[in-house]
């Protein structure tokens, strides 16, 4: 159920890389575990981004995660339709509830991330 | 249409303004006896309007009413059990509000002359000095208005002690079981929050600490017992790495009511904490409250308490506010008094050997409830238990909303966030065998219910005026404002 062309973290986020660009999102594992979204605190256009770093949250029901992000760069687009609907979150975390894109100024990065097999291995260690 | 089907303390209630009607007025002025003034020349016409849109016009009694009926829509303390885990909901004795509205308290006034408050003064010193005791600590002060403010406050602290010895530092050390108030502290005292996983015991991983903390870290900021109601069995050893590289060891003091009378956490290597005088000594909380969350230092910390500090002389007590060092105020007057003079009545009721009563019964009453509960619950962490037990169930939402049609406030939801459908239940010293034991049968029932019919868990609560609220929708798209 997680894609394969994508690059994941152990913070549960993803990465999609199509040229110099990284799209970056929450994976189906992280919207179950979390519930119900009710609001997302994203960065604005032209922010630095550090790998690993902070760089907004969201907000469930039942608690407030920090969101990391999986590449560095700058900030390029937003979805601006999260403010609306933060429940596209849940219901399409690989497609429509992605977060932002973003400029890679490290392309080497995301190879270095888990691939999806990787990712699905570290799930199930870590709900057993 | 009839509207008035059932009695009054189930009749559901209109919003204010949607009762009023226009005209009503619910006030009598007495005739001016001073010459009227336009309000338009002395103010400037355009802070002035004619009407305020959609007041509402209801009389007096409508609105005595309105929010009596209201009043019973609600659980309290004094109706039954209120378990919600962290929060220490313990009943709140009368002899503390009896205290409170002695006239000479009840009317006093913080610009009153210090020669007429001596007593206050009194008041204040004394329970700084008995907090210090109960803690361990050297210094207290009063100010804080709430536990939140009280960490704030404490931070502050930190920082002001190590930027005087010339290097605030980066980062402070955040457990994952932590109250979500704890990181949020931390922000706003300018440091960076790093997070220290838990083991497996539910305690603190002092290995994954050591490795940690450098000169770049500030404090650590640990709640002990835990929000797991796990004692820290290694806090010695914390407090020696954090010591051993010249930072410091911050005490929430939520689970205080664990270790009154006791141990102290100044015994132990705490060099300040707060204390949440609406939990641990019984004043009242949130909207019933205020809440105060005096902070308590070592000598090294006390230089930089917030102003002012009481003094005594000669002359007899008053305010101190050349203090250099101080990181100033944190708030207006001298801390919410009234508050204060009950956590005191409650610690001169008990005495010191009742506080360690009052301790104990609560540790008590949490494994009591833990070993009967443990058949049908599946218990987070097999370390022991202080005074509150956490469990883990995947319907932990539906189990507490289904406890209020057995007639008790539910138990904390989802908290601490390390686990996983965690039900956190904390009975208190005030509950008797009798309630716990009411307790246990309703939860026992409601896990034979979520086996034979979930149905009826998932959809509760059934016995409450409005069914099951939709949380995600207000969550979503809350209505804030009331529109005709």
């Amino acid at each position: 159920m997680d894609p394969e062309d994508l690059r994941y973290t152990k913070e549960h986020e993803w990465v999609r890389v199509e040229g110099d660009t990284g799209t970056i999102g929450i994976t189906f594992h992280a919207q179950k575990e979390l519930g119900d979204i009710v609001y997302v605190d994203l960065p604005k256009p032209g922010t630095l981004l550090q790998q690993h770093k902070t760089i907004g949250s969201v907000e469930s029901v039942k608690a407030v995660s920090d969101i990391y992000t999986p590449v560095s760069g700058e900030v390029v687009e937003v979805n601006g339709s999260l403010a609306e609907s933060p429940e596209i979150l849940n219901t399409d975390p690989y497609g429509s509830g992605w977060l932002v894109k973003i400029r890679l100024s490290e392309p080497g990065e995301a190879g270095k991330l888990l691939t999806a097999a990787e990712y699905h291995a570290f799930v199930g260690t870590e709900s057993s | 249409m009839i509207t008035k089907v059932r009695q009054h303390p189930t009749q559901n209630e209109s919003l204010l303004f949607e009762t009023s009607s226009p005209g009503k007025i619910g006030y009598q002025l007495p005739a001016l006896d001073v010459p009227p003034v336009d309000p338009s020349e002395v103010l400037g016409a355009e802070y002035v309007r004619e009407e305020i849109p959609d007041f509402p016009e209801v009389s007096e009694v409508d609105v005595i009413r309105h929010f009596t009926r209201l009043s019973t829509w609600n659980y309290a303390i004094d109706l039954g059990l209120y378990p919600l885990g962290s929060c220490t909901m313990k009943y709140n004795p009368r002899v503390n509000e009896a205290v409170a509205r002695t006239e000479g308290l009840m009317w006093i006034h913080p610009y009153q002359p210090d020669a007429l408050s001596q007593g206050a003064f009194a008041i204040l010193a004394e329970l700084e000095r008995v907090l210090a005791e109960i803690t361990g600590m050297d210094a207290v002060t009063l100010q804080p208005a709430a536990g939140a403010h009280g960490e704030l406050t404490g931070i502050l602290l930190v920082r002001a002690l190590l930027e005087a010895q010339g290097n605030p530092r980066k980062r402070v050390i955040v457990p994952d079981s932590a109250h979500g108030t704890n990181p949020a502290s931390v922000r706003m005292a300018g440091y960076e929050v790093v997070n220290v996983a838990s083991n497996d015991r539910g305690m603190l991983d002092t290995e994954a600490l050591a490795r940690m903390v450098d000169d770049d870290v500030a404090a650590i900021m640990i709640t002990n017992p835990n929000t797991l109601g796990v004692f820290e069995e290694h806090i010695i050893e914390v407090a020696r790495i954090l010591h051993s590289k010249g930072a410091l060891v911050y005490m929430d003091g939520a689970n205080l009511n664990a270790l009154a009378g006791i141990s102290r956490p100044g015994d132990y290597g705490v060099d300040l904490m707060h204390l949440n005088l609406h939990k641990t000594f019984s004043t009242p909380h949130g909207g019933g409250g205020p809440g105060s969350g005096p902070v308590a230092v070592k000598k090294p910390l006390e230089p930089f308490l917030p102003l002012p500090r009481l003094q005594h002389a000669s002359s007899g007590w008053s305010w101190n506010y050349d203090r250099p060092h101080s990181i100033g105020r944190v708030r207006a007057f001298y801390g919410n008094f009234g508050v204060l003079v009950r956590a005191l009545a409650y610690i001169m009721a008990h005495g010191g050997n009742g506080l360690r009563r009052a301790t104990l019964d609560a540790l008590l009453n949490a494994n009591y409830l833990r070993k009967l509960l443990e058949t049908d619950y599946e218990i987070a962490y097999s370390a022991p238990s202080m005074h509150e037990c956490v469990f883990r169930h995947a319907a932990t939402g539906a189990i507490a909303k289904r406890l209020i049609d057995y007639g008790f406030h539910p138990y904390t939801v989802s908290f601490p966030l390390i686990v996983h459908g965690a039900m956190m239940i904390e009975p208190t010293e005030t509950e008797s065998k009798q309630e716990l034991d009411l307790f246990v049968d309703a939860l026992i029932s409601i896990a034979q219910e979520v086996k034979e019919s979930p149905e009826l868990v998932q959809t509760a609560p059934h016995s409450t005026r409005t069914n099951k609220v939709d949380e995600v929708a207000a969550a979503r798209k809350p209505i804030l404002k009331w529109t005709r």
